[in-house]
């Protein structure tokens, strides 16, 4: 075919332009910086070192990096809690109120996250909307401290990620035979048999995916510890916006998001390991 | 059928990394020709039909349209259209449009389009659904629509793959018939694909035996079946019992074949001589059944009896290891367990080659 | 089992309300007559008409707007041209290029968005608008190669194929029949894209220059100094944009399905 070069030429350039360009050569830029020297003025210095790297292993930073990963696993776990009861009990439903709901689940998060948590603030902070109603009821005497704290945060986290695990395990949930339930019950086993032995082997996929779309970004979302927790809590991704916009150390924050990137590779292996596949991430 | 050459394959071959698909095929089709590339699947059939629409490009050889070599045009530039086996019809346009799609390519006036597509849906008796989308037509309806789409191009050949093998039996029977008159009234060539003998015996003037790449046969319907030239086609095309004899004595005219201790049978002499081994074909339905000794048959005993309404269908063991299938028109001739005498005419024994060979 | 059932229904049902109770009391609150957002006093436009005059949150607003839009459409354009390159041909390096493409999706937003700072300044490219509109393209790419992927996935060889036999050239194949069937993968591919970038908190942080200012920006530095309740009223508006072009994009896409599958 005559056309073809041509036709092959310009569906692929831009594509390959695109992805070395705008990804592929900003992360070996971080990564070249995460090996450069801080010098005293927010500039970087041309000096190899590894010292960047051994400062992230710091005690205080570790300390950081672990309450960090711990928020970010209780957000997971939580989200996890939260989908597999809402998926099972949404398969009672006709396919098209299924597929109203599910949509509805969507709307709320194709606004501003920005807004969305700032709305958290209304209802979270010492006058908001819970601890107004709770002490006009003369439930409480003294207003819960609801926020700025790590049970703010945690509440921003599921509030803002929870779509991202809904979604992949109410699919994978979805398609399941139901006579596989129907049979097992049959069969005498109990709920949590019937949820151990078929849906958790069945929605594995699912949950590793919608686990890998909640934990990574609860470690970097900075803006949600930023409000909800005032500013007390620092998670990674505090501590990078940090390194690069106040304390002007980008070689450090460099090698911070170096090892964020590592974290995130090693849970896409153990993903692709388990069979999933890479389409399915972050649809919506 | 006249005698001048449409498509002329000349030394074709074929290629997919080591694997060869298509193994040095040399084939004219004529003008006005119904040929069909008959052959199991795997065999290449479909890809001969590819390269000649020019989806598949050859690795070897060249292909000539109406005398002009095509070897390298593109398959939007061939005169040739392709009835695909899924139909390939274009769900988002109405049938009108589906019809018109080709048309629309070539720039063809508007005036002469809606011609040629009034008449196309008239040959293939949609009228009425020029509106509908494809989602909405039965299997068969979808069938009429991929023709018309071919055939409105006005192009004089037309490539059908395994057209008809999605639809059910009875449709199908009816499509055949329909076709084979369709491509009668337009003076076209088809060149058609299938695995299904029984289509292709129906519709053919010509049938081409496509194994393992290669042309196996290339004849008329009627001589492929009476005289395959291979133990694959005889088994391939129609029910057949296949075993070896030996030649025992001869003269000019006959030859005695020995097929075990207490049967022989009398074959017409081909040059064959005393000891040689071949290997025989008999149809089920060239044996006349007898209760009693007559010259020149087998002897068995009845295994199994089977009557569909208009034939019997007998299983006939004459020693271990050899079970002849036996079809007769009369169904109370004889019952199970009954020795019988296999009567065989010597000019229906048909001798498809020596026993060493494939 | 009825009991049963109400529990199952009770749960789906809190599950909503904590999904929509903080966006359902902006909007309440937007009508608010009260400064102080606590006690609903009685209902009032007055925020909508200071919004009109704060000037600084309508442009922030507007350039949100320009941004979404301008990002949208070329990644959608891109990304759906992407998607057919790498669904139909065969290039060196493919399967790096595909696995590089996955990026954006899997990493935290932040690396992404620092990477870019980083590139930016290392080729003095000034930030604001621009900048951020390229960013927002390098998130948004990836969401329309899959989306549009697994369309052109779903659609047999065939049909191309038929097209070409027809005599249709590459182009007029695209035009008229890949184009129209993939359109479901595209329309939701661009709907992804607009709503990724109106959500965007975290890359326009980093790649937003002094003289930028956008929506999420401005309500962040107005979240530490004292929000006015004027940031409700323009909620709610960004609430209805996004409604707006969710239910427009459901109904061309019913649209069509009802088209096609009119009398199935």
């Amino acid at each position: 075919m005559k056309n073809n070069k041509l036709f092959k030429y310009l569906s692929t350039t831009p594509v390959i332009i695109y992805s070395i360009s705008l990804i592929l050569i900003p992360l070996l830029y971080i990564l070249f910086l995460s090996f450069l020297t801080n010098d005293a003025y927010g500039g970087v210095e041309y000096k190899f070192t590894l010292s960047n790297y051994l400062t992230v292993f710091d005690y205080t930073y570790l300390k950081i990096l672990f309450k960090s990963s711990l928020i970010a696993l209780i957000t997971t776990l939580i989200c996890i809690i939260i989908s597999y009861p809402f998926s099972i009990f949404l398969m009672d439903k006709s396919e098209k109120t299924r597929n109203f709901l599910i949509k509805m689940v969507m709307i709320p998060f194709l606004t501003n996250s920005l807004i969305r948590t700032y709305g958290w603030i209304v209802i979270l902070r010492k006058n908001g909307v819970i601890n107004t109603f709770l002490t006009s009821t003369n439930i409480i005497k003294n207003p819960l401290s609801l926020m700025y704290n790590s049970f703010g945060i945690i509440i921003g986290m599921v509030y803002t990620l929870l779509p991202f695990m809904i979604l992949p395990i109410y699919s994978s949930v979805s398609k399941i035979d139901r006579s596989l339930i129907e049979a097992a019950k049959d069969l005498g086993a109990s709920k949590w048999q019937v949820f151990k032995n078929i849906y958790l082997p069945l929605t594995i996929s699912g949950l590793f995916n919608g686990s890998l779309m909640v934990f990574i970004p609860a470690i970097g979302y900075f803006f949600i510890s930023d409000i909800l927790g005032g500013g007390k809590i620092m998670i990674i991704g505090n501590l990078i916006k940090n390194q690069f916009l106040t304390a002007r150390n980008w070689p450090l924050g460099s090698a911070l998001s170096i090892f964020l990137i590592i974290i995130t590779f090693i849970l896409i292996r153990i993903y692709k390991k388990i069979g999933g596949n890479m389409d399915d991430l972050g649809g919506m | 059928m006249n005698e001048n050459v449409l498509v002329s394959l000349k030394n074709i071959t074929k290629k997919y990394g080591d694997k060869t698909i298509i193994n040095n095929i040399s084939l004219d089709i004529y003008e006005g020709e119904f040929l069909t590339l008959l052959g199991p699947s795997g065999c290449g059939k479909t890809t001969i039909l590819r390269t000649i629409s020019g989806l598949e490009e050859l690795t070897k050889g060249e292909i000539y349209i109406d005398g002009v070599n095509v070897t390298n045009v593109d398959p939007t530039l061939r005169e040739v259209n392709t009835i695909f086996q899924s139909f390939a019809l274009f769900p988002h346009m109405t049938v009108w449009d589906n019809i018109n799609f080709g048309l629309k390519m070539k720039k063809i006036a508007k005036e002469e389009a809606t011609k040629r597509i009034k008449d196309a849906i008239k040959l293939v008796k949609l009228e009425g659904f020029e509106d509908r989308y494809p989602p909405q037509l039965s299997g068969g309806q979808q069938q009429r629509v991929a023709i018309a789409r071919g055939i409105v191009m006005k192009h004089k050949v037309l490539l059908l793959d395994e057209s008809l093998c999605s639809l059910d039996l009875k449709l199908k029977r009816e499509m055949q018939i329909e076709l084979k008159k369709l491509q009668k009234q337009l003076g076209m060539t088809f060149i058609y694909v299938t695995h299904d003998q029984d289509e292709a015996l129906t519709m053919s003037d010509r049938i081409a035996i496509i194994n393992k790449g290669k042309i196996e046969q290339l004849d008329t319907p009627k001589n492929i079946y009476r005289y395959p030239k291979t133990a694959f086609i005889a088994d391939f095309i129609g029910e057949s019992n296949i075993f070896n004899i030996e030649i025992k004595e001869t003269t000019d005219k006959y030859a005695l074949a020995k097929i075990n201790e207490d049967n022989s049978l009398k074959i017409l002499n081909n040059n064959y001589k005393v000891g040689d081994k071949l290997k025989i074909l008999l149809r089920p339905e060239t044996f006349e059944l007898k209760k009693e000794y007559v010259r020149n048959s087998i002897k068995g005993i009845v295994k199994n009896y089977v009557y569909d309404g208009q034939i019997t269908k007998l299983e006939v063991e004459v020693n271990k290891g050899l079970v002849l299938k036996v079809n007769i028109n009369d169904a109370d001739i004889c019952s199970k367990d009954d020795t019988v005498y296999l009567r065989v005419p010597e000019e229906k024994v048909v001798i498809i080659g020596e026993q060493n060979e494939e | 089992m009825k009991k049963n059932k109400l529990r199952r229904n009770i749960f789906i049902i809190s599950v909503f309300v904590f999904l929509y109770l903080p966006i359902f009391i902006l909007v309440i609150y937007s009508f608010n007559a009260s400064k102080m957002n606590i006690v609903f006093t009685h209902f009032t436009f007055k925020w909508y008409k200071e919004l009109l005059s704060n000037t600084t949150l309508i442009e922030a607003f507007r350039n949100t707007i320009i941004i979404a839009v301008t990002s949208t459409v070329i990644s959608t354009i891109l990304g759906t041209i992407s998607a057919v390159g790498l669904n139909k041909y065969d290039f060196k390096g493919k399967n790096f290029i595909n696995s590089l493409i996955y990026i954006p999706i899997v990493i935290p937003e932040i690396v992404l968005g620092i990477s870019l700072l980083s590139v930016y300044t290392l080729f003095h490219l000034e930030l604001g608008i621009t900048s951020i509109i390229i960013a927002h393209i390098t998130f948004s790419i990836p969401y329309v190669i899959t989306s549009v992927r697994s369309t052109l996935n779903a659609l047999s060889k065939d049909i191309e194929e038929a097209s070409y036999d027809l005599g249709a050239n590459k182009w007029n194949t695209f035009r008229y029949v890949t184009l129209p069937l993939i359109m479901p993968g595209v329309i939701s591919g661009a709907t992804l894209a607009f709503t990724l970038s109106m959500d965007d908190v975290v890359i326009s942080y980093f790649t937003a220059g002094p003289g930028s200012n956008t929506l999420p920006l401005n309500i962040y530095s107005m979240i530490k100094t004292g929000i006015t309740p004027d940031v409700n009223a323009l909620s709610t508006l960004m609430l209805l944009v996004v409604v707006i072009v969710l239910t427009s994009s459901a109904v061309i896409q019913s649209r069509r399905i009802q088209k096609r599958e009119l009398l199935r």
